[in-house]
């Protein structure tokens, strides 16, 4: 079972204690969007990779120097 | 400015069982800012895992970010907005070399004013590895104008894990 240490600021009090249902409900739900918005970033990122592969490419075959290219 | 560093109740060293959340509770209004120092592995299977956090039990649409992640001789930037937490970056995942730790400060000033709350965020991660690091600079917001009272933290995936530790200061002006 996930568990909770609160600390109580105002007491000095620490404890530790089970999810409630709501917290488990929202956990999950956090969960879920962050396996979409990682699963998104990792997309964005291998079309940004595949984007500039190409585009330094079609730069070395217009003639471009893999310096001239990097220096851009 | 600020000058002075009071700790605000215990740090929170997570045992053996791991912890789903810290959360600090009835913080009090005394101080000019607020300092929390995070040290955090997760044991989700991955090599890292974002940390998040929310004040006052605030889980609705009110938080918004700009970052800039630094991996090696790779940098990147992102952002969002109306998001239900505020990523604070990156803490080590289960898969990372053993006993490696993600550490991060978070800074949040004027914590009791009733403007928007600002917050900045630095992290960096223990990688083990010869020539590469992992850095997160980190803008946040709150757009809440009450007074910051709870800051529970969470990670995206995962419990933290044994011996992540957790540490609340307040800090008062000079």
């Amino acid at each position: 079972m996930a568990t909770a240490i609160e600390v109580n600021c105002a007491t000095g009090e620490v404890t530790e204690r089970e999810l409630t249902a709501a917290e488990i409900a929202q956990r999950e739900a956090d969960a879920a969007a962050y396996a979409i918005a990682k699963a998104a970033e990792e997309a964005a990122a291998a079309a940004a990779a595949t984007a500039k592969a190409s585009a330094q490419a079609k730069l070395a075959a217009l003639g471009l120097t893999a310096a001239e290219i990097a220096a851009l | 400015m600020a000058n002075t560093y009071i700790q605000i109740g215990s740090t929170v060293t997570v045992g053996s069982g791991g912890a789903a959340t810290i959360d600090f509770t009835s913080i009090p209004a005394t101080y000019t800012d607020l300092v929390v120092k995070i040290s955090g592995r997760t044991t989700e299977a991955a090599n890292f895992t974002t940390l998040s956090l929310t004040f006052n039990g605030n889980t609705s649409a009110n938080y918004s970010r700009k970052m800039i992640q630094g991996y090696n001789s790779s940098v990147a930037s992102s952002g969002g907005s109306s998001e239900t937490s505020l990523n604070l970056g990156y803490i080590n995942g289960n898969n990372s070399t053993a006993s490696t730790f993600g550490n991060m400060e978070v800074y949040v000033p004027n914590y009791t004013s009733a403007n928007n709350k600002s917050v900045s965020i630095d992290a960096a991660q223990e990688i083990n590895q010869a020539t590469q690091a992992v850095l997160w600079l980190n803008a946040g917001l709150w757009a809440q104008t009450t007074a910051i009272n709870q800051i529970t933290l969470t990670p995206a995936g995962g419990n933290l894990a044994q011996y992540s530790t957790a540490t609340l200061y307040g800090i008062l002006k000079s």
